[in-house]
């Protein structure tokens, strides 16, 4: 797929050519300083060589505008380095509106992916090109990071949180994907392989898969039930919990004045820790879930819970309404 | 050779266990830290034997883990951070601001016990199960993943913290209250600046990460929930508290080389150091800027964007006050007399070196590149740039230029300068393909890798060998030089520095006569004790005789 002694991976995505550019510019300029100084040295090296055992050198003792010049001309340069690099790593940790959403739960030493139909893959992660793919990460047990070196992506995979990462296929290939923070024994097998593909043939490839395919919304939708969620959480917004019917994407007014998007690490954070953010004209009464969920099954609610996004929201009115406004 | 010094003193081992003598400590410390090297030399050479091939050549997947656990905690630990401080600073400071000894002697014993006693604790973790969490030692996977010997490491690393404490206390009331008269504050050699700095980030740091790594030991052996999720914890914390200390104790490790080649530098080329308030300004900027950039090792954790933006920021800023550092070394050379002496070849390796470490140092606080090379070998490259390319080169140049004082003998000239130039090359040809490795993309902590990163792995193990060819070298002949090297004399070089104003090896309470200082640091040119030649085109010093 490479040459062996190419100097940096393939462009698959609409972050390498950035990275790419910033790299170029940076060595650039390290080499510039690099040869200037290495130069200098090397000539007063051979050119000051004492020539007498007894000589001494010439007493210098500073000069204010070489330093203010030396501190100065690198202060300009670094500023630039950091606002270049500001700019693209802002557009990285500000996924674009109507991404394909793609699941991933990390364990020793393993990738599960699963896709918006359910369809899930291990080691695997199949993509169309030139879309919008965002992957929520989750982790089972310790802190690992998924690392596409051919789209310049990576992002940490924490226990206990949800962190995003998007990026925009743009080459059809098949790239290395690795597990890049160690994680213990098989840190270094914990990788696989993205597959770009034609939309089309990513379209046939969900369709005709013969791997394991559970509707997460359906899997979520029984556990809702299971877990007697249902039995506050009620579609009316008549019960003792608020509606949660259209919350995804949603503002939520809490009881301390502020208001939260309800994103998936707030949806998450609301199941495991019920009373760190508690919706206005609720009481704190749910109890906290965790430990009891594993990653999978709080993955499987909150696709449930998204899939509410297109119930009728009830009216406003006498506190026992969500307080809940579209963006 | 004197009749009477400080090796000839007394003798048997009570006379070295119960020493209070700061020459004595410093050897103490010699013996214990190379001896850490060897130990962390070795996992180091089983990693790259174990790497020549894509699948692994050596060792099974547990045990590569653990080699380069072991290497990192052996050599940060217990060689990079005690090295230059404990070892030359030891020997130095007192000497140098022409005092009998530090503040507080049985402390500075006491450190050194202390230190043993960390140390005996991480031997043991290294000789039962052994250690697998990354020298880093990341949560949930130290506090409760990890099936190896956890506990032990992190109580000897606990325990060694308070050595580092004690030591960076001694050497602040050492410099505050024991200078001779008439050694100012700006008549200072830079290496006291430096040790200065060093001992501040001692002082402030150094509990942060021994009380992180009690912690840690707690919730491994009672369930506490500090950082593990499923106790309420919270895993991203412990890397805060973690990189507290572990981003400023990089400062730890290349502030002290920094001094050593300030000093080095105006003694070879025989004039004084270009812009001196300048470089030991920059020695305290660095400590106190250090201590605000540590979340730059988190920027792919997950944590806001304003806190990537602001540490990214104060990131570049503490490269400034480094770059002043070599912009002024370089400019010390204009019209110098420089010799082609051991030290001075490894001061300049030195910055060639910390250039390329430093550099890179900006590729990685660039936010938007660090999405790519961060957790990469490009990251393994750099800090071994900055810690074996710096700190070591700036500790063996150290013990090259000082030895005659140590020992009072030369050691063979032409070898040294041999084992120098191969110290370089080694260096360079292990490390910088690992440069062109993380950037192609691959992740560090691998045991085996896919099969298109072989060559230039390869090529970095070939390069280790002769590295440590470079490494041995030194050893074997200033071991060898103790015994049948030539006599130096009081001041070979000849240097400037107070220490150079006394025997060698110095008496046992350092000078016959209470020095008293009228020059100003590294003045060749108003020196002529030191039998040189006056100065072609001499200019007034600066004063600092009043402040």
């Amino acid at each position: 797929m490479q040459s062996q002694l190419s100097l940096y991976p393939d462009q698959a995505s609409n972050f390498a050519g950035s990275v790419d550019s910033l790299m170029t510019f940076l060595t650039l300029v390290s080499v510039f300083f690099s040869f200037a100084i290495t130069a200098a040295i090397v000539f007063f090296f051979f050119r000051f060589h004492r020539k007498k055992p007894n000589e001494v050198g010439v007493p210098i003792y500073g000069n204010m505008r070489l330093e203010a010049t030396w501190i100065v001309i690198p202060f300009l340069l670094a500023m630039v380095m950091y606002g270049w690099g500001a700019v693209v790593f802002v557009e990285y940790r500000h996924p674009p509106k109507d991404t394909l959403d793609i699941y991933v739960v990390a364990k020793q030493w393993m990738w599960k992916a699963q896709q918006p139909t359910g369809l899930r893959e291990i080691n695997e992660l199949h993509v169309p090109v030139g879309r919008d793919v965002k992957l929520i990460l989750a982790s089972e047990d310790v802190i690992h990071d998924f690392f596409v070196p051919a789209f310049r992506v990576k992002m940490d995979v924490v226990p206990g949180h949800y962190n995003t990462m998007w990026f925009r296929p743009t080459k059809v290939g098949r790239y290395h994907f690795f597990c890049s923070q160690y994680c213990g024994t098989n840190h270094a097998v914990m990788g696989g392989w993205v597959t770009v593909m034609e939309p089309a043939n990513y379209a046939a490839w969900l369709s005709g898969s013969t791997g394991a395919e559970v509707d997460p919304v359906a899997q979520g939708e029984k556990l809702f039930v299971e877990r007697a969620c249902s039995t506050c959480h009620i579609g009316s917004g008549l019960g003792r919990a608020p509606s949660l019917n259209g919350l995804y994407s949603a503002k939520v007014l809490l009881a301390d004045g502020s208001t939260v998007t309800a994103d998936e690490a707030y949806i998450r954070e609301s199941i495991l820790q019920p009373n760190a953010k508690i919706v206005a004209g609720y009481q704190p009464l749910m109890p906290s879930f965790q430990g009891q969920l594993t990653e999978e099954q709080i993955l499987a609610l909150t696709a449930y819970i998204k899939s509410l996004q297109s119930q009728p929201v009830p009216a406003k009115g006498a506190g026992a309404a969500p307080a809940t406004e579209k963006k | 050779m004197p009749r009477e010094h400080y090796l000839k003193a007394s003798y048997g081992i009570r006379s070295w266990l119960l020493t209070t003598d700061h020459k004595r400590i410093a050897l103490l410390y010699l013996a214990s830290v190379t001896f850490f090297f060897f130990v962390g030399g070795i996992f180091a050479t089983m990693i790259r034997i174990h790497l020549l091939t894509p699948t692994g050549y050596l060792v099974t997947p547990e045990n590569y883990n653990k080699l380069f656990t072991m290497h990192g905690v052996a050599m940060i630990f217990f060689f990079l951070i005690p090295s230059i401080p404990a070892v030359l600073g030891n020997f130095l400071v007192p000497m140098m601001i022409g005092a009998k000894d530090v503040a507080f002697p049985r402390i500075n014993l006491l450190s050194w016990y202390i230190y043993i006693t960390g140390g005996c604790f991480v031997l043991y973790s290294f000789s039962t199960g052994g250690l697998d969490t990354g020298w880093t030692f990341y949560t949930p996977l130290s506090s409760v993943y990890s099936n190896s010997a956890v506990t032990p490491a992190v109580l000897g690393i606990f325990i060694n913290g308070f050595s580092s404490i004690l030591t960076g206390l001694n050497f602040v009331v050492t410099i505050h209250t024991m200078r001779a008269p008439g050694m100012t504050w700006f008549r200072l050699p830079l290496f006291i600046w430096a040790q200065y700095a060093t001992s501040i980030i001692f002082i402030l740091g150094t509990p942060v990460i021994a009380i992180t790594l009690l912690l840690v030991g707690l919730e491994r052996m009672f369930h506490l929930g500090f950082f593990n999720p499923a106790l309420g914890g919270d895993p991203i914390l412990f890397q805060h508290l973690f990189w507290f200390y572990s981003h400023p104790a990089v400062y730890i490790m290349i502030l002290p080389a920094m001094g050593v080649v300030s000093e080095i530098i105006p003694t070879f080329a025989r004039k004084p150091i270009f812009g001196y308030s300048f470089i030991a300004g920059s020695s305290i900027a660095i400590a106190v800027i250090g201590f605000l950039v540590w979340a730059h090792h988190m920027f792919l954790t997950g944590q806001s964007t304003y806190s990537a933006l602001a540490f990214s920021l104060l990131s570049y800023l503490v490269a400034i006050p480094s770059a002043v550092k070599v912009f002024n070394w370089a400019s010390t050379l204009y019209k110098g007399s420089i010799s082609y002496d051991t030290p001075m070849l490894y001061a300049l390796g030195f910055i060639g070196l910390f250039l390329i470490g430093g550099l890179t140092g900006l590729f990685l606080a660039c936010l938007g590149l660090d999405i790519h090379i961060h957790d990469t070998y490009f990251v393994v490259a750099h800090f071994h740039y900055i810690m074996v390319g710096g700190a070591v080169m700036g500790y063996v140049g150290g013990l090259h230029f000082w030895w005659p004082k140590i020992t009072g003998k030369l050691y063979p000239e032409f070898l040294a300068r041999v084992a120098a130039v191969i110290l370089f090359v080694g260096f360079n040809l292990t490390f910088f393909p690992q440069f062109i490795l993380g950037y192609l993309g691959m992740p560090r902590r691998y045991h085996n890798y896919p099969p298109e990163f072989q060559v230039l792995n390869v090529m970095s193990t070939a390069g280790a060998s002769i590295l440590a060819l470079g490494y041995l070298l030194p050893m074997v002949y200033l071991t060898w030089s103790m015994r049948y090297g030539k006599v130096a004399g009081p001041n070979p070089w000849p240097a400037t520095g107070l220490e150079w104003r006394t025997d060698s090896p110095p008496p046992a309470e350092n000078f016959h006569v209470t020095p008293e200082v009228d020059w100003e640091p590294y003045d060749y040119g108003n020196r002529p004790d030191l039998g040189l030649a006056a100065p072609l085109a001499p200019s007034p010093a600066p004063a600092h005789g009043d402040d």
